[in-house]
């Protein structure tokens, strides 16, 4: 049975401007199962975080419905573990007082002996069991997302939610925490919705890969299911047959956006009147 | 003879009393007329072997010969494009550009500088903005303006120090389509640096990988023969585009992990300075 763990449905988000609403995301839908890895890819200002940020509770939908485990997602939560392309670390802490900060607020009731080694297993797994007394200064910007990755999987969330994780990253030690990420999601099971413009990343990582169309108006465009078994190795994912023809089937979709041309902009509407006017399929 | 010639190249730096080994046993040789890609982390030394090349730091062991003779110092027989634009803010697009024309070829006469460098803002696709401040620019056309600046000294190399890098995701892909075509049209010859194993495929005759550091080497070079233009999403099609870029990223993955094998080996060997807890 394929339990919808997360349900987004028919979801908008449109912003007030002086010549009425800006429509930025309309009729968004997309259900994902629990433990399914799942991308949203689409060009920079599509909107695609703006899903994100309201499947996390930090921006509000305009209209529509998000369900998280059969309850609606009205506000940020402990139970959404959030990686930003920026980890946002405190310069003044060490990786482990950072990792160390969201577990005490999740895990009030364990004794400080154990917090500290739910902190030390997460900062393990990453890699980082030499830098646990490190300041961010003191780290390269990959081992400081890395510190990101293991606050975000320390916290024990039901989902964790990805927004361009690493997206300030060089190509090749994205490679590496592509395969740090992948590991810490098969070990905790976790259901997991990454935003990206990286092919690869997705194609790599992904259950499924939606393609979102250029905003405004933005919506999902194509679903690609990615069939790779798993566990995933990046060179046998290379090998596989089917790689290079999803690569270009959502190469070639990127492009269409790209080439498509912007969507009539929103009439000017006397203040308090809200426009809905259906997208084109 | 080749244009450019690296034996045997090591490079250090002291930080706080401790010797970091950069560069170790790079050899590495251009021939005219081509176009290197050179790909490697960041942080493994790709800007150092920039610096050697282009006569800003002299290696601690081995030699640097560009055009039979020893490398010295910086000259503009070199040209330089960094991932920052390092343009003049209060001069025009033409100006920068001129700036440049006008060192190097100060012996002739004006309306013949003016001629080079309307060229060459012409072929980054600039003719319409030349009158425009580098505030009035994108970070695409920024680049444009320091990549004519850099063309338009002809330089005998090129060196392209990740010039993309700073570019978000479309604008770098419009910009290497770009870079293809200039590149072919000025016939020079070229190393690109850069940290992107498709943008070394799209513009690169040869790929030479560069090992994760510290004391980074050079992988064997990996021809990359796909007949021009190249374009990225038919590149899905060709066999020889998968093969190319699978050699590449495994050996990268594969030096990086070795390194860190090496790291490991290095700290238990010293078990005695290790934390107790980083051991259990």
């Amino acid at each position: 049975m394929t339990e919808k763990f997360l349900e987004i449905s028919a979801v908008s988000k449109e912003y007030p401007s002086p010549r009425g609403p800006q429509v930025i995301v309309e009729s968004f839908d997309l259900s994902l199962a629990r433990g399914e890895f799942v991308s949203i890819i689409g060009h920079s200002g599509c909107g695609k975080s703006t899903v994100l940020s309201m499947v996390a509770g930090l921006t509000e939908s305009s209209g529509g419905g998000i369900l998280l485990a059969g309850r609606e997602v009205r506000e940020p939560g402990p139970d959404r573990g959030v990686v930003f392309q920026a980890p946002n670390l405190f310069p003044w802490m060490t990786a482990l007082e950072n990792v160390l900060l969201g577990v005490e607020q999740v895990h009030r009731e364990k004794r400080s002996q154990e917090r500290r080694e739910i902190a030390t297993h997460y900062l393990k797994l990453v890699g980082l069991e030499d830098a646990l007394d490190k300041r961010p200064s003191a780290l390269s910007a990959g081992m400081r997302q890395r510190v990101g990755l293991a606050r975000a999987f320390a916290l024990s969330p039901r989902l964790l939610l990805l927004d361009e994780p690493f997206g300030m990253l060089d190509s090749l030690t994205r490679l590496e925490l592509q395969d740090v990420l992948l590991e810490l999601w098969r070990k905790d099971k976790l259901t997991a919705l990454m935003v990206t413009h990286d092919v690869d990343e997705a194609l790599f990582l992904s259950d499924r890969v939606v393609m979102m169309t250029k905003g405004p108006r933005a919506h999902v465009g194509e679903i690609l299911t990615v069939p790779f078994a798993r566990p995933r190795e990046r060179m046998r994912v290379l090998e596989e047959p089917s790689y290079y023809a999803l690569r270009e089937r959502i190469i070639e979709f990127l492009e269409q956006q790209e080439e498509r041309p912007p969507e009539p902009e929103a009439q000017a509407l006397p203040s308090g009147v809200t426009a809905t006017v259906q997208a084109a399929p | 003879m080749a244009l450019l010639e690296l034996r045997d190249i090591a490079k250090h730096y002291v930080t706080a009393g401790r010797k970091n080994e950069v560069l170790s046993g790079v050899d590495l040789s251009i021939e005219r007329g081509e176009l290197v890609a050179l790909v490697g982390y960041s942080g493994a030394g790709k800007s150092t072997l920039v610096s050697l090349i282009a006569g800003l730091l002299l290696p601690d062991a081995g030699s640097v010969t560009f055009n039979g003779a020893a490398v010295r110092g910086p000259g503009p027989d070199r040209g330089v494009v960094f991932q920052n634009y390092s343009l003049l803010p209060w001069l025009s697009v033409s100006d920068n550009v001129a700036l440049a024309v006008d060192s190097v070829f100060a012996g002739e006469s004006a309306v013949a500088r003016a001629a080079r460098v309307q060229r060459y803002v012409d072929m980054v696709g600039l003719a319409q903005a030349s009158n425009k401040k580098p505030g009035e620019l994108s970070g695409g056309m920024r680049q444009r303006v320091a990549l004519a600046r850099a063309l338009a000294m002809e330089p005998e190399l090129l060196l392209l120090d990740e010039p993309l890098s700073a570019l978000d995701a479309l604008t770098r892909a419009n910009l290497q389509r770009e870079l293809a075509r200039i590149c072919a049209e000025s016939g020079k010859t070229i190393l690109l640096i850069t940290n992107d194993v498709d943008e070394a495929i799209l513009l690169a005759d040869r790929i030479v990988p560069l090992g994760a550091g510290p004391a980074a080497t050079l992988g064997d070079s990996i021809a990359v023969n796909i007949p021009r233009p190249r374009e990225r999403k038919a590149l899905n099609h060709d066999p020889s585009f998968k093969a190319i870029r699978a050699q590449v990223i495994d050996y990268l993955l594969s030096s990086a992990q070795h390194k860190q094998r090496q790291r490991a080996a290095a700290q238990l060997a010293a078990a005695g300075s290790v934390p107790a807890e980083v051991l259990r």
